[in-house]
């Protein structure tokens, strides 16, 4: 008896789904946005309440125990997961996009603006961030989570530039855009209608890389005291709970769940890469 | 003793949409001293056949036959019991070989690493290495060169020494010359034999789509369609009386210099080789045979014609017409 | 139509492009109306470079090319899409020339969008079908594909159907056979001799590859590192052939019915050194130091009629040396 060969509609999609590493990842991701989402609401708490004794550790009332002032951990953990995303993707975000701008227009003229827009961005990746932030912080008064986006993707864009003109530069040698040329398109639309969308599945995953990038980047920041002036967020939790003493103290439930929350996340974003990597590049795929 | 039996091989890749049937059923044999020469078009098995004797990986699927090597069985099928075989006893220069070279290291050290992996030291071997490096003409100086300041030509000299310097009984090259600029072919090519000459190696498999390169060096020519043998001989009956119909399309559709379009119009061969996930029943080439009748339908056998060791895959030629 | 005068590429390389490499050099021909010339040359002759310097895709460094007598590095806007029109090319790898998300037909639309914008849909479809059937493809068969469900042959053919659109009357095509398959090759070939001979094309013919050059070709014109060694009519340079190089090229040519001669050749150790002299120099089995070859570099003079070489001694060529089709060559050309 002879096996029928499987009919398969759409490869793109028959791959993506099989791939562990992306269904594991998006599944993680989309857990933590739930959660974001839906958190507030299943708590009765305010995120700086007074709510509870001090330093209670995780029981039937706080999820999470509380903190050394008696508010909720695991009210301020499901508050705190907005501010992430929302940094994450505006940082990310925008960086790249400044990244893709800038990569593309070196790649495509190449010649001289090549080599100006190649100084600018190697200026931009040695400058210590973390000083430039110092004194930006002396000169506003109060920061928020926006600015702290802009700050990241601002300076988070070098390397996505250099990838991206990579890439556009690959593509330009390719014949198609030679066909294009004699066809009698213009630069522009040779970009927008040949180049791009090519790079479609290559800037995905330059985006996820930068929202995992954004996250870590601001948890830091925030971590070491750089962080917005008001609000909440899974870094500005560390801070405090280190600040408070809560590691010699043993608070594990206070500085553990945002902790963990970031690493879980920006790993399943990892993790959703490479695999996204395996379903865009055939040859990487596992039988 | 042949250096080489096959008898029914089959190795299919795994794809999402089934298993390609790309070797479907190979049996031959290479004597000591043979050149023998695979050639077909793309697709037709023969990369297949030459990479399932040396390194079987998925997506290569084994899936019948025997393989025997001076007599002694080649367990294909076993990519680590294959590690004792391979470089030492049956070699393989892969297609785009020369760009396969490690760019950050010098070409004394890429020789030192492979010796090394079989437990043998370079100084064992440099007085064989420097006299191999005389013999295909690059001067010694290339052992302190890194392979990008070579030319495309000697890289593939490069990689020839390489896959030879433990004198493999069997020497597959897949597609060697296919890169290079039409004179460096030539001393490529030349070199393969000047191989078998000096005994380096007993025998050669050369795959190349190119049958007049297969002229010039191969004593017996393999002619392969849609993953089955058409039709095997020795080269000059092979060129001068090509019995099996796709044959005789092939050669008369090539152009040589002297046959110009205006004297002569060649003819190439209508339609596209059968795809190799549900290939048709009975003879692969029927569907685009002038001669294909009745029987084609049937799959005709890859017989012996006479003593000269001429074979076959025709019904034309072995079956009955009507 | 086409004519190539003193046209040099020079690429500048290095950290402020130091050193100059010479792609092309000092390189003139034409091509006329309803002529196949063949443009034969090796990797870094610099065959592919003046195929796309025709095609106004790469900038030239000095020299001029003109098409009906205009100088094609003014035309711009208007006038360089006026010249799409009548020049086109094909390249080498069809499965690069297309992009591959998208559909094959897609170049189709893009010219329509490009020059014909309001051509009418059914009389469009009509063109389609037409040079579809001219390059020998049944339209069912390769529209609405995408490139990969498609092969080599088709491919190419798809492209020279997409020329064709146009009614162009010149086509550039650069090594447009060799990524096809052998049976495929031949067909390919003939439509081109056919495009030539019923619509008088001209073509420029860009290979490696002699036994299609001859096959298809009016003219050749031998490239060695980006100067002209020898030209003229097909039959004339590949029976007597009076350069060097070209009698390498001949001999090294893979055949069906000679084997290979036992000519030395000497093999290229590196990349030499550019000298003022002849660029065949450091491998030329004529050559002599200290004479004028390695000092002077030699001009294209007409050896006969219809029958150009570059080089300062091909006057003394051994009287045995077996040329293209056979037969030994005769006496020395007095």
């Amino acid at each position: 008896m002879k096996k029928k060969p499987r009919k398969v509609k759409h490869e793109f999609l028959y791959f993506a789904w099989r791939n562990w590493k992306l269904r594991l990842g998006l599944l993680v991701v989309f857990f933590f946005v739930l959660l974001a989402i839906v958190g507030p609401h299943l708590t009765p708490y305010e995120p700086w309440a007074y709510v509870g004794p001090s330093a209670r550790p995780p029981c039937k009332e706080f999820w999470f125990g509380t903190t050394m002032f008696g508010q909720d951990v695991f009210t301020q953990f499901v508050h705190g997961l907005y501010p992430v995303f929302l940094v994450g993707v505006l940082g990310g975000g925008l960086a790249t996009v400044i990244g893709t701008l800038i990569g593309f227009t070196a790649g495509y003229r190449g010649g001289w603006v090549d080599e100006i827009l190649n100084t600018f961005t190697n200026v931009v990746l040695v400058i210590p961030t973390l000083a430039l932030l110092l004194i930006l912080a002396a000169y506003l008064g109060v920061r928020s989570f926006f600015i702290q986006a802009v700050f990241i993707g601002c300076t988070a864009w070098p390397w996505t530039a250099r990838a991206v003109r990579a890439q556009t530069l690959s593509l330009k040698a390719r014949e198609f855009v030679d066909l294009a040329k004699i066809s009698g398109m213009r630069p522009a639309k040779i970009v927008l209608t040949e180049i791009a969308p090519n790079m479609l599945s290559y800037l995905v995953m330059v985006f996820i890389l930068q929202f995992g990038g954004a996250i870590l980047n601001a948890a830091t920041l925030d971590f070491i005291g750089l962080g917005p002036t008001r609000g909440i967020s899974l870094g500005l939790m560390m801070q405090i709970a280190l600040l408070w003493g809560a590691l010699p103290l043993g608070m594990w439930w206070w500085f553990v769940p945002p902790g963990l929350a970031i690493a879980l996340l920006v790993g399943a974003l990892y993790i959703t890469n490479v695999g996204l990597d395996e379903v865009f590049n055939p040859k990487l795929r596992e039988m | 003793m042949n250096i080489l039996e096959v008898r029914d091989l089959r190795v299919y890749y795994q794809t999402i949409k089934g298993e390609v049937k790309a070797l479907d059923g190979a049996t031959f044999s290479v004597a000591e001293g043979e050149i023998m020469g695979l050639a077909g078009e793309s697709g037709c098995g023969k990369s297949t056949l030459g990479r399932s004797l040396v390194l079987l990986k998925p997506p290569m699927k084994y899936v019948d036959g025997k393989v025997f090597l001076e007599g002694e069985p080649l367990p294909i099928w076993d990519r680590e019991k294959m590690n004792a075989f391979r470089f030492a006893k049956v070699s393989l220069i892969p297609q785009y070989a020369m760009n396969a070279l490690n760019p950050t290291k010098k070409i004394k050290r890429i020789f030192a690493d492979i010796l090394a992996s079989r437990g043998i030291r370079l100084k064992q071997v440099l007085s064989e290495l420097n006299w191999r490096f005389e013999l295909v003409e690059l001067p010694l100086e290339v052992l302190k060169m890194y392979p990008i300041e070579l030319s495309g030509g000697m890289k593939q000299r490069v990689v020839m020494v390489l896959s030879t310097l433990l004198n493999p009984s069997l020497l597959i090259a897949d597609e060697v010359t296919s890169a290079l600029d039409v004179s460096t072919q030539k001393a490529v090519a030349k070199m393969l034999v000047e191989f078998r000459d000096q005994r380096f190696v007993k025998a050669l498999i050369v795959i190349t789509h190119d049958i007049s390169l297969l002229y010039q060096i191969a004593d017996t020519i393999l002619v392969m369609y849609a993953g089955k043998f058409a039709e095997k001989g020795g080269t000059e009956e092979i060129i001068s009386d090509p019995k099996h119909p796709y044959t005789r399309l092939l050669i008369s559709s090539l152009p040589k210099i002297g046959v110009r379009y205006m004297e002569t119009k060649l003819r190439g061969i209508p339609g596209h080789p059968p795809s190799l996930l549900e290939p048709p029943g009975g003879c692969r080439f029927r569907e685009r045979c002038p001669e294909a009748f009745e029987k084609c339908g049937e799959e005709p056998p890859f017989i012996t014609l006479d003593s000269t060791g001429r074979q076959v895959a025709c019904w034309l030629i072995t079956g009955n017409h009507d | 139509m086409i004519e190539l005068e003193h046209v040099t590429k020079i690429y500048r390389l290095g950290t402020f492009g130091r050193r100059a490499l010479r792609a092309v050099d000092d390189v003139s021909f034409r091509v006329a109306q309803g002529r196949v010339v063949s443009l034969i040359g090796e990797s870094g002759s610099g065959k592919t470079t003046i195929g796309k310097m025709i095609l106004r895709l790469i900038p030239l460094t000095s020299g001029r090319i003109l098409f009906e007598g205009n100088d094609i590095s003014a035309l711009s806007g208007r006038a360089l899409k006026d010249y799409y029109r009548k020049v086109q090319g094909v390249f080498q790898d069809p499965f690069s020339s297309y992009n591959p998300i998208f559909k094959a037909d897609r170049i189709f639309r893009i010219l329509k969008t490009e020059f014909f914008p309001t051509v009418g849909p059914q009389q469009w479809d009509k063109r389609i079908r037409e040079v579809l059937s001219t390059v020998g493809l049944v339209p069912e068969e390769v529209l609405g594909k995408y490139p990969h469900q498609l092969s080599g042959g088709q491919l190419q053919r798809f492209l020279i159907a997409r020329a064709l659109l146009l009614d162009i009357q010149f086509l550039v095509a650069d090594e447009i056979i060799s990524m096809l398959d052998a049976s495929t090759r031949i067909d390919v070939l003939n439509l081109l001799a056919e495009l030539r001979n019923n619509r008088g094309l001209s073509i420029l013919f860009i290979t490696h590859d002699l036994s299609l050059a001859h096959y298809l070709s009016d003219e050749a014109i031998i490239l060695y590192r980006g100067s002209i060694m020898e030209s003229g009519d097909i039959e004339k340079v590949f029976q007597r052939p009076l350069h060097p190089y070209t009698q390498i090229l001949l001999s090294s040519v893979p055949r069906l019915d000679q084997k290979w001669e036992e000519t030395e050749i000497r093999l290229k150790v590196q990349e030499g050194k550019r000298t003022a002299g002849c660029p065949y120099y450091d491998r030329c089995y004529l050559a002599e130091k200290g004479k004028i070859c390695a000092d002077l570099k030699p001009q294209l003079v007409e050896a006969e009629e219809q029958h150009f070489v570059a080089c300062h001694r091909f006057r003394e060529i051994p009287k045995e040396v077996k040329h293209a089709a056979g037969q030994t060559r005769g006496t020395s050309l007095a």
